[in-house]
Order: C-alpha cells, then sequence, then structure tokens
C-alpha cells in the first residue's frame, strides 16, 4: 500500500527522501518561572521532514508539540529558541525578525485549530485570502485572481461570488478550508497544520483530511499534522514522531509505529483510541495526566505513568536511541548493548 | 419510562429572517439505568434536545414526560424534583465550573441548594465520599479549578452532578474537549457511575466510537430529524439509514494500512465520477 501512494507522487520507494528542515537540539523556554525564569517546554529534539513528506506531531496537551510547531515560524516572541532548525541550508534560529518574516507563508505556512477565531469577521474572504500576496506587494487585481484559483482548487464552491463574503456565511468546514487557502497562497513547501480537524465534526474532518491528502500530493508539499489523535493520522501521514513531556518519546514510520510500538507512551496512545470496529468492556486509558512542564519527573518523564517502568527509569534520561529502519525511541527497554548507537548525546542538565 | 420525549418540535427566531425550525417531531424514551447516546453533526440538534429535557427551554409543540412530570410545565415541587433528579454535565470544563469556587464549593453547591445536608460537616463528608468516587483526592477538597487538568475537571463537574444522587445524568459532549489518551478514563468513569447508582445517561456526542462503548441505545440526528435509533448493535452492525452509514464510514481507523486504503480508494471513486 506504501509503495503504491509513493509511486502515485512519483516517488520510488528506494530513491531518498531530500530533506526540506532539519532540527537539531531544538530548545524553547518560555518565560514562565519566577522573575521570568525560563521553563523548558521543548527539551532538546532532533528531527527532520523531507521534501513533500508528511509527517505527524502526537502528544498530549502541555507535551510541547505546539510550541516546536511554532518554534519552527519563530511565532512566540518571548519564547527563547535555541539549537538550529535549518531550512533548505538556513539557520532559522538565527534569523532576525525581518528576515524570518519572509520565511512565513511563503516557505513555511500553518493552519490552526479553530478557523473563526483565525478569521477577520469584518474583512471579505477574498481580501483575507489575497492578503499574504498584498503584504508582499502583489498587485490588487492578480492577488484577487490567485485567491480565486486556491479557493477553487479547495473545493469552495462558487469561489467567485464567495470572494466577497464574510467568515459567518461559511460553515466549519468551509472556513477551514479557507484558512487552508491563505496558509497555501503563497506557495509555501511545508504546511504546518495545528489540529486543524479537532474542532469539526466526523464527516467534515474526514473532507478536510482528504484535501489536505490531496493537496500535499498535487502540490509536493511537506505537512507536519500535529494532533493528539493516533487514530486521525493513521490513513494520512507516512511518518509519526510522539512527544512526551518536551522530548521526542518514539519517531518512525507510521505501518511500523502502529503494529509494533515501541515505547510504552506511544502502546498506551494506541490503545486509548477508541475503535468503532471492536468492543471492549472497558476503555482503556493512560493513567494519571502529563507533568507540568515546571515540575518534570527525573528520569524519564513518563515513568510515573508507565506499567513497565524499572528502576533505571526514574534516575536515568533515556537517550533517543536509532533502532532500525528510521525509527528511534527513547526508553530504556530498548536500549541494549546490540542497538546501542546513541543518536542524542546530550547529558541531563 | 422514566423520560418520554413525545414528538417535540422546536424553533429559533432571529428577527428579521423567518424562525428557523430545529426539531422536528423527536421521538424517544430512556429507561431507569439506561445509557442512551444522541448522535449526530454539529446543527443537528442533539444539544437542544438536551436543553429541553433540562427544562432549560421549552418545546413548541410535542412533551417531555419525567417520571410523571411534564417538563415544559412543572412548576413548584414538581420542577425542584425535576431539577434535582435531573442532572447535566457540560462539554467545556474549562467554562463550565466557577472559577472562584474551590472544589468543595462547587461540588457541594447542589447539597446546599437542595437543602439535601443541613450541616457545613454533613456536607463535607458527602463531598470527600463522591471526590473519592469519581476518583479525586478529598484531600485537594480547598484548591480552585485552575490547578487541575482538563480530566480532572470534567471528574469535578461529574461529581457535581451526581453528588445529589440525580436518577438522569446528561452529559453535553463531556469528552469532545478532552486529550484522547484521558477521554477513556471519563468515559469509564460514567460507566462505573451508571452501574453503581442505577444512572439512565443521555449521551450527546458527535464521536461514534465513543458513544458505542457507553451507550446501549442510539438515536441518530440529521437536521433535527431522528433519521434512525435502535439498539447498539442493531445500529452499529446493520445501519438503515443513508446518513447513518455515512456518519460510521468517516470514523478515523487507528490502522495506517486499512485508512490509506480507504482513502485511496475514495480518491479513485471521485476521479472515476
Amino acid at each position: 500500500m506504501a509503495a503504491v501512494q509513493r509511486e502515485e507522487r512519483n516517488m520510488p520507494e528506494t530513491a531518498p527522501m531530500k530533506t526540506l528542515v532539519s532540527v537539531e537540539k531544538l530548545r524553547v523556554e518560555m518565560p514562565l518561572g519566577a522573575k521570568g525564569a525560563g521553563v523548558p517546554i521543548v527539551d532538546g529534539i532532533d528531527f527532520s521532514i523531507g521534501v513533500g513528506e508528511r509527517v505527524a506531531l502526537v502528544g498530549e496537551s502541555g507535551s510541547g508539540k505546539s510550541v516546536t510547531a511554532r518554534a519552527l515560524m519563530r511565532l512566540d516572541r518571548y519564547a527563547r529558541v535555541s539549537g538550529r532548525i535549518d531550512f533548505n541550508g538556513t539557520d532559522l534560529v538565527k534569523l532576525s525578525e525581518r528576515e524570518i518574516s519572509r520565511y512565513r507563508g511563503n516557505e513555511i505556512a500553518m493552519v490552526f485549530q479553530d478557523p473563526m477565531s483565525y478569521l477577520d469577521p469584518l474583512m471579505t474572504i477574498g481580501d483575507q485570502v489575497a492578503e499574504t500576496l498584498r503584504i508582499r506587494g502583489v498587485g490588487k487585481a492578480e492577488a484577487r485572481k490567485r485567491a480565486l484559483s486556491v479557493l477553487d482548487e479547495l473545493g469552495v464552491d462558487k469561489a467567485a461570488e464567495r470572494l466577497n463574503s464574510h467568515p459567518h456565511e461559511f460553515s466549519g468546514g468551509m472556513r477551514q478550508r479557507v484558512v487552508l487557502a491563505m496558509a497555501l497562497i503563497g506557495e509555501p513547501r511545508l504546511l504546518i497544520a495545528d489540529e486543524p480537524t479537532t474542532a469539526l465534526d466526523v464527516r467534515i474532518q474526514d473532507q478536510v483530511l482528504d484535501l489536505l491528502d490531496d493537496v500535499s500530493a498535487r502540490r509536493g508539499l511537506a505537512v507536519l499534522f500535529i494532533t493528539h489523535d493516533l487514530g486521525v493520522v493513521a490513513g494520512f501521514a507516512e511518518r509519526v514522531m510522539v512527544m512526551y513531556s518536551g522530548r521526542l518519546a518514539e519517531d518512525g514510520e507510521v505501518e511500523n509505529v502502529f503494529a509494533r510500538p515501541l515505547h510504552p507512551y506511544t502502546q498506551g496512545l494506541i490503545k486509548a483510541v477508541p475503535r468503532i470496529d471492536q468492543d471492549l468492556d472497558k476503555l482503556y486509558a493512560i493513567p494519571g495526566a502529563p507533568p507540568a512542564p515546571i515540575a518534570r519527573p527525573g528520569g524519564c518523564a513518563f515513568h510515573p505513568r508507565c506499567s513497565q517502568s524499572f528502576a533505571r527509569c526514574s534516575a536515568e534520561l533515556p537517550r533517543l536511541l536509532t533502532v532500525g529502519q528510521g525509527a528511534r525511541v527513547a526508553c530504556h527497554l530498548h536500549d541494549r548493548p546490540a542497538n546501542d548507537r546513541p543518536v542524542n548525546d546530550r547529558k541531563e542538565g | 419510562m422514566l423520560l418520554t420525549i413525545d414528538r417535540i418540535d422546536k424553533s429559533f427566531h432571529s428577527f428579521p429572517n423567518p424562525p428557523t425550525q430545529v426539531l422536528h417531531g423527536v421521538t424517544f424514551t430512556v429507561d431507569s439505568g439506561e445509557a442512551v447516546g444522541l448522535v449526530g453533526e454539529s446543527g443537528s440538534g442533539k444539544s437542544t434536545i438536551a436543553r429541553c429535557l433540562l427544562a432549560l427551554t421549552k418545546p413548541e409543540a410535542g412533551t417531555i414526560t419525567y417520571d410523571g412530570i411534564n417538563v415544559a410545565h412543572a412548576k413548584g415541587e414538581d420542577l425542584r424534583r425535576l431539577r434535582r433528579e435531573v442532572q447535566m454535565v457540560f462539554q467545556d470544563p474549562y467554562g463550565s465550573l466557577n472559577p472562584r469556587m474551590t472544589v468543595e464549593e462547587l461540588i457541594g453547591e447542589g447539597l446546599l441548594v437542595h437543602k439535601l445536608e443541613p450541616t457545613a460537616a454533613a456536607r463535607r463528608q458527602r463531598v470527600a465520599e463522591m471526590m473519592e468516587m469519581v476518583g479525586l483526592n478529598p484531600n485537594d477538597m480547598q484548591r480552585y479549578t485552575r490547578s487541575f487538568s482538563g480530566g480532572q475537571r470534567q471528574r469535578i463537574a461529574i461529581a457535581r452532578a451526581l453528588v445529589i444522587q440525580p436518577r438522569v445524568l446528561v452529559c453535553d459532549e463531556p469528552v469532545a474537549a478532552l486529550d484522547v489518551s484521558v477521554q477513556a478514563q471519563v468515559i469509564n468513569l460514567l460507566q462505573d457511575m451508571q452501574k453503581r447508582m442505577n444512572l439512565a445517561i443521555v449521551f450527546v456526542a458527535h464521536d461514534l466510537a465513543v458513544v458505542r462503548h457507553l451507550c446501549e441505545k442510539i438515536v441518530v440526528l440529521h437536521k433535527g430529524v431522528v433519521v434512525e435509533q435502535g439498539q447498539r448493535d442493531a445500529i452499529f452492525d446493520h445501519p438503515q439509514a443513508d446518513y447513518t452509514r455515512s456518519l460510521l464510514g468517516a470514523v478515523p481507523v487507528p490502522d495506517p494500512v486499512a485508512g490509506k486504503a480507504r482513502r485511496m480508494q475514495r480518491r479513485l471513486a471521485a476521479v472515476n465520477r
């Protein structure tokens, strides 16, 4: 199945994927502590996204997944971002505010959870979609023409008439299409979708996913899809990264992660998805709640909720180990001499 | 029957526009101790039904009968009994709990209002028992809701509803705002409480997978019309209405191979059309 999908996009399975973004030791601190002391929301993560690749970033509320995504566009003004974000040869961390603004919308674009709060209720749809281009100095008529073609591409009915409508005249699914059009009009190479379907009904969610699937295939667009629900991304993503309390717990190809989840946390997340095709007496829930970043437990942050934890888990931070076929996991259960190849040598500090 | 909803109509007026009818002759029943799922998309009228059940709004036509009380016309002692025996849990545990009240005040409020426990000490005792029951630590009684996570807040909301021992619990999308990893905790809690207190639950949701686990009976709504209702197995295994089938078909399958196959198939179908 995976092979078929790749052929369709002229991407033979054997050809190595070109890297679009490569993130190294990314650390994001927010000034939330006493006297504005930095609290590390994202605590040293490494990953890369290939050209046209769809990656899912999965984690619970407070795991740092949105902060990671926002750091890629440097959206949080007060966040202290360190490490390296290599986008096509440029380190985005080092750019000035003025320089990074050239990347926003043109190279990297973002779609947010609640389309209504990101649309200006007093501005017409046409003006909002065209705004990205107008800011870049594109003429009014030209920007409007392109807004029309993007809305058309995204399946907005009678797009020409609706350019003059306001957001309140659109349904939830249609608003999400408008927000998507705003993101895509600058022809970015990476689209960050932050829980784009969480506020939507199942049928609309399905339509939006189909749409993202189509657009990303047609444009060779890389997508970083952020969600707390592994079930949503199973049919969409090629790769899944699981984040827990500011660090990566697991990273692997979607088929492998679902068939053989390595980290106990990933196993829990998969089991927790309620299934429509199975009857169970009791639904599975991961016990407890994720820790606050200010009070992260020592050792592996997941150990208080983990059913397989042992002495070493509370004492030592697990390294992110490469365990074959581009799969990585940060868990002492897998830290055996045979596959002992650290990819993250950073000491806990 | 504990609760009978008989052919209710409801419209909303928004002058100068003509009124919009949101419920068209909705009919179903809830037995005591039974969990009924109301399923439908935004705008299907499921929350309006929930509000009608609690006498928060009145239907224009049709009747709702709770244990011999006509809900729309209840007053005096009847209305007080209705308000005590039919309780609600809302969707957003961040918006439905007063941030200026402690957990004890929040959970004990119903006891105070309905004069069920005259002394503060007895109320505190009941609150502590209830907190224990829903999996909260009674030592957290004096804390405010801001220090609780979404799942814990929803437990507080459930404790608050259940402390006065209602017979019907109406839940309006109680897990939609929660992470998947903790939503099962809340569903399992509701299931436990249903069994322990012989509670009837009216569960409003758009997530069919969740409804399947909790509800024995399912009512499918589309634009204010009941398109199908029946026992769980009948609805899930042999759906009759096209709308039910399309709802079931849209539920994401947490299996990459099946999920991608389905998406491919749909894309091929779209091309051939």
